[in-house]
């Protein structure tokens, strides 16, 4: 068996190189996977996130993969979720309704306001709620056109504002989700990784 | 605040940086991967990699390149150039690419926007278009702005946008390589016409043609020669940016 120290969802939409790219410069043996047994027993997992909300859900459905993963965020094992994998992690999301999320956290993602330019394509400034987290003030990459609003308890948050403020990143111990893309958003976004890392 | 973006492109041929003016000329200017490294440290939002030749052997070259500089890169990645179908678009962004540029194809096609949409999602969907000054407005241009379309450019950024496209990479062929500044009025109109966000590409020269773009409604500003001749750094045009009141990442 191929040593790994870090497994990376296959979610079907999701762009993967670079995030395999970002946690190979930490130094971290990358694998993608597929089924639930490794996603349930790996050290750390990554829920990469590109794409539709109802499509991702019915490929994690699919192969078991969803129950895998809320046992993992039930148990508080190192988890990394992005983008669209943060959204997934809710109830649902307005993208795809009808469509249950993972339901490991509430609220429902729902589209951006028509008073700024969606899809937000850029950097924008994430503030944590609180300082002293994982999750430190600076600029982070965003790719997205839905964002969830409410602070899931349990979790620190830290937000940031387009046209409204949404959660850029909610954290619990080694859990961490993020709307934005740190293995995108350069040195900031990889001291984020180095941090999560460490706290696994 | 969304900050405004800083794009160094990279017009790529058989895995070498080039550049040529009015889209004619073609002359070395690089290593893709040092360039995209050294734009990076230098502050750059994005990098966009547009490769001008697409035939079967070039296209490897293409997909080398990608896989070189995503490794370096830890910054969105575009590439452009030979994207005609979605398993294009698969190979280039399993290579590493963030997004994927489409020009001649959807000219030809929309209903390829709505496909690549459909799989990857509009975020990752960037409709090229180069447009010229015409007797009335703007023309779209393809083919490296060698064939005319006969299509309007405003009117072609609305169908493409609503076809399934996230962002609008705009260039004026009759500025780009000039130096002579970006086409305001032609950034303005197609910054109005859509929602989502517009690069403005083709004819900076300096850092206050940036400025000046983005109070035409840019949300992205994209430049090739200015920063591969070292005239000037990305790092000095956001310095300047930032003067004039237009946030940036620091």
């Amino acid at each position: 068996m191929i040593p790994t120290d870090v497994a990376i969802v296959r979610t079907g939409t999701a762009n993967l190189a670079s995030v395999l790219a970002a946690l190979g410069r930490l130094g971290a043996m990358p694998r993608v996977v597929e089924d639930a047994e490794t996603v349930r027993t790996a050290r750390r997992v990554v829920l990469p996130g590109v794409g539709h909300f109802g499509a991702a859900m019915h490929q994690l459905q699919a192969g078991g993969l969803a129950d895998a993963l809320r046992e993992r965020l039930a148990a508080g094992a190192p988890l990394l979720a992005i983008c669209l994998g943060l959204q997934l992690l809710a109830q649902g999301s307005d993208e795809s309704p009808g469509t249950p999320g993972l339901g490991a956290i509430a609220g429902v993602a729902t589209h951006l306001p028509d008073t700024v330019r969606v899809p937000q394509l850029g950097w924008n400034l994430v503030v944590p709620d609180q300082q002293g987290g994982i999750v430190q003030e600076g600029h982070a990459y965003y790719a997205n056109s839905y964002a969830l609003r409410e602070t899931p308890e349990g979790w620190a948050a830290a937000r940031t504002v387009h046209g409204t403020p949404f959660l850029a990143a909610i954290a619990r111990g080694p859990q961490l989700a993020c709307q934005f893309h740190p293995e995108l958003s350069g040195r900031w976004g990889a001291a984020l990784l180095e941090r999560w890392w460490a706290a696994c | 605040m969304l900050t405004r973006r800083i794009i160094p492109c990279l017009d790529t041929r058989d895995g070498r940086v080039v550049k040529g003016i009015n889209f004619q000329g073609l002359r070395d200017a690089g290593s893709p991967a040092e360039l995209a490294a050294r734009y990076e440290a230098q502050g750059a939002d994005e990098i966009v990699i547009l490769d001008v030749v697409a035939t079967d052997r070039g296209r490897a070259h293409a997909l080398e390149t990608v896989r070189e500089v995503r490794q370096v890169l830890s910054i969105p990645l575009t590439v452009g150039g030979g994207v005609r179908a979605v398993a294009d678009a698969e190979r280039l962004l399993d290579a590493g690419a963030d997004k994927v540029a489409v020009n001649s194809a959807a000219c030809d096609r929309p209903a390829l926007l709505t496909e690549l949409a459909d799989r990857f999602g509009v975020q990752c969907i960037v409709l090229a278009i180069d447009a010229a000054r015409a007797a009335e407005g703007w023309r779209v241009f393809r083919r490296s702005g060698s064939e005319a379309t006969g299509r309007d450019a405003v009117a072609w950024a609305i169908e493409g946008t609503a076809s399934g496209a996230g962002e609008i990479l705009l260039t004026s062929i009759d500025r780009d390589g000039t130096r002579s500044g970006y086409d305001l009025d032609l950034l303005r109109a197609v910054s109005d016409a859509v929602t989502v966000p517009v690069i403005a590409s083709g004819g900076a020269r300096t850092a206050d043609d940036f400025v000046a773009a983005v109070g035409a409604g840019a949300d992205a500003v994209l430049a090739a020669s200015m920063f591969h001749d070292g005239d000037t750094t990305v790092t000095a045009v956001k310095q300047r940016l930032a003067e004039a009141g237009v946030e940036v990442r620091p």
